[in-house]
């Protein structure tokens, strides 16, 4: 092969106008990335119109005084596998999806199975509303408040047998309308579960609306659950079957990475998840990361569920 | 002396009949295209088209950026374009020699070193982002993050590998290092597995993208091992057609000038 050294063959003038292309591309480049760091401290969203961050009862902040994330952030960036793994795509396709009529299935091992149609729920059982941070396994964070009832309400009315030890959910299955459910990577329906203690936790919401609105189908209309201290993908959406058990439910996530998704799944900072830490987290709008709380900050109500568990091996 | 444009015109001329003797000498084409496109323009419409589109993410970016179209998680969506750019890029650049040498796409390697470069500048980006905008530069948390998690640590010498290339990417490192130049450049054989590694340790149960740039990048590897060239050099695997054309074409263009 005849190798002919470029630098003998390009005129000068043609090396120069290049350096001169790429150093001017270089430095716009380092000027706008530096610029990255300063101009605003909360990137989210502002459109120009107000943002919702206070509740019908006028609350801002969560217990601790967190604050809470703008109903247009809870709204609009959704982790929802059902519709997209875009987060900002789901409430886009998730916009025309049916929500009524809708009925909930709850059996399984219970004295008195029942199905619900979703509304009368909403009159049955006093709706609450609780300011909850849900914290996701990926390392982000939002302070959310729901409006639902305690599960335990629910599981109370239709009364659990001895036998059942674990509560099993299932969220609805419609290819039709979920596009990602077409996908075959997922074993679709999803699928979570609590213990039985765990759902009888007054923690354990069955939620209906948000910021003392209906629940919109990218947030898991008409009914989820919010399980705020465990990671976020606990907190199953559109919720269709609740069936008591005796054995532990496999969830999707398990079977789809059972060593990195445990049945527990308790927000755990000494706990990290086998690929990345869960020592910090971002709460969005908010630039840099904060530390994350034993059980998301509610060791206080659920710490004695897991007592002389081994939180490392029960992740 | 002469005034500055007789002398390009000297230049060119020059350059035109090392060109053609270079032909009558039988050399490869690839050369022959090279002077060719040089002879054309400073840059060919192809560079500009490589130099626009390894830029137009940035660009991208930026707007989004002052636009605040960057999600609500404005850190992570900033993290995973950069990296996915760099990815992008890495992988075209390490195209341009086989569509050289299997497909006798010789323009290819006029951008290498350009595609080289943008990669090495999102990969840059896409580290400043992780460690100052997402970790604040808290080295406590960094330590933590990059040699605990095995995702971060393979990234993190895939991002060290690049290092020296991308310091050793002028001509002048070119010519200073000689052979030993083409032996550290081939480095990036090692980046490029590492930046696959990273991919695929870091997504959540859904592998199938990273497997995907696994098998090209594996492929575009495989291309380079002497057994497989030699069977690919067959003239019957070689796409004839594009580089008749490309002769003919150099001929218009000869003829033209010399009438």
């Amino acid at each position: 092969m005849v190798k002919i050294r470029s630098s003998e063959i390009t005129p000068e003038h043609l090396f120069f106008s290049r350096r001169r292309f790429l150093k001017a591309g270089a430095l716009a480049a380092t000027s706008l990335a530096l610029g990255a760091c300063g101009p605003r401290a909360t990137p989210a969203s502002s459109g120009g119109e107000a943002e919702t961050t206070t509740t019908a009862a006028g609350k801002t902040t969560d217990e601790l005084g967190g604050a809470l994330t703008p109903y247009e952030v809870v709204t609009n960036y959704n982790n929802y596998y059902e519709f997209t793994v875009d987060k900002e795509g789901v409430a886009p396709l998730a916009k025309d999806f049916p929500t009524s009529p809708w009925t909930v299935q709850v059996g399984g091992l219970v004295k008195n199975p029942k199905t619900y149609g979703v509304e009368d729920l909403l009159t049955k059982f006093t709706q609450e509303e609780r300011i909850y941070r849900h914290r996701c396994v990926e390392g982000w964070s939002i302070v959310v408040p729901w409006q639902g009832f305690p599960l335990a309400g629910l599981l109370q009315e239709v009364e659990p047998t001895s036998d059942a030890r674990f509560v099993r959910f299932e969220t609805i299955y419609a290819p039709d309308q979920m596009p990602g459910q077409r996908d075959p990577w997922y074993n679709w329906p999803y699928i979570e579960g609590l213990r039985l203690d765990e759902a009888m936790n007054n923690l354990a919401l069955l939620v209906t609306g948000l910021y003392g609105k209906t629940l919109l189908p990218q947030n898991g209309a008409p009914l989820r659950l919010a399980v705020p201290w465990k990671y976020g993908f606990k907190s199953i959406k559109a919720i269709v079957k609740i069936d008591l058990v005796a054995e532990m439910p496999i969830s999707l996530w398990m079977a789809a990475a059972s060593h990195e998704y445990g049945f527990y799944a308790n927000v755990n900072p000494t706990v990290d998840h086998p690929r990345w830490s869960q020592a910090t987290e971002r709460r969005l709008g908010e630039l840099g990361r904060r530390k994350t709380l034993m059980f998301n900050g509610y060791a206080d109500e659920v710490a004695y569920l897991y007592e002389g568990m081994d939180l490392r091996a029960n992740y | 002396m002469l005034p500055k444009g007789v002398l390009r015109e000297a230049e060119r001329r020059a350059l035109r009949l090392h060109c053609i003797s270079l032909r009558v000498r039988g050399a490869q084409s690839k050369d022959a295209a090279i002077i060719t496109s040089m002879l054309q323009l400073r840059f060919t419409k192809f560079q500009i088209a490589v130099h626009l589109g390894s830029l137009i993410p940035f660009g991208v970016l930026i707007w989004d950026f002052f636009g605040d179209h960057l999600t609500a998680n404005p850190i992570q969506e900033i993290t995973s374009r950069t990296g996915k750019t760099a990815l992008v890029l890495l992988v075209l650049s390490l195209a341009c020699t086989p569509l050289s040498t299997v497909l006798g796409f010789h323009a290819a390697l006029k951008v290498r070193r350009a595609l080289g470069l943008y990669a090495f500048f999102y990969v840059c980006l896409h580290f400043l982002t992780f460690v100052g905008l997402d970790y604040g530069f808290d080295l406590e948390l960094l330590r933590e993050a990059i040699f605990e998690k095995r995702y971060a640590l393979v990234g993190f010498a895939a991002f060290l590998t690049l290092i020296p290339l991308a310091l050793t990417s002028t001509k002048a490192s070119m010519k200073r290092l000689g052979k030993r130049w083409k032996a550290l450049h081939k480095l990036v054989y090692l980046t490029a597995p590492l930046v696959i590694i990273h991919y695929l340790w870091l997504v959540k149960s859904d592998i199938r993208q990273p497997l995907l740039f696994g098998a090209i990048v594996a492929l575009l590897l495989l291309l380079r091992l002497p057994t497989i060239r030699r069977v690919l050099k067959l003239p019957a695997l070689r796409l004839p057609a594009f580089r008749k054309s490309r002769v003919k074409e150099e001929a218009q263009h000869e003829s033209r000038l010399s009438a």
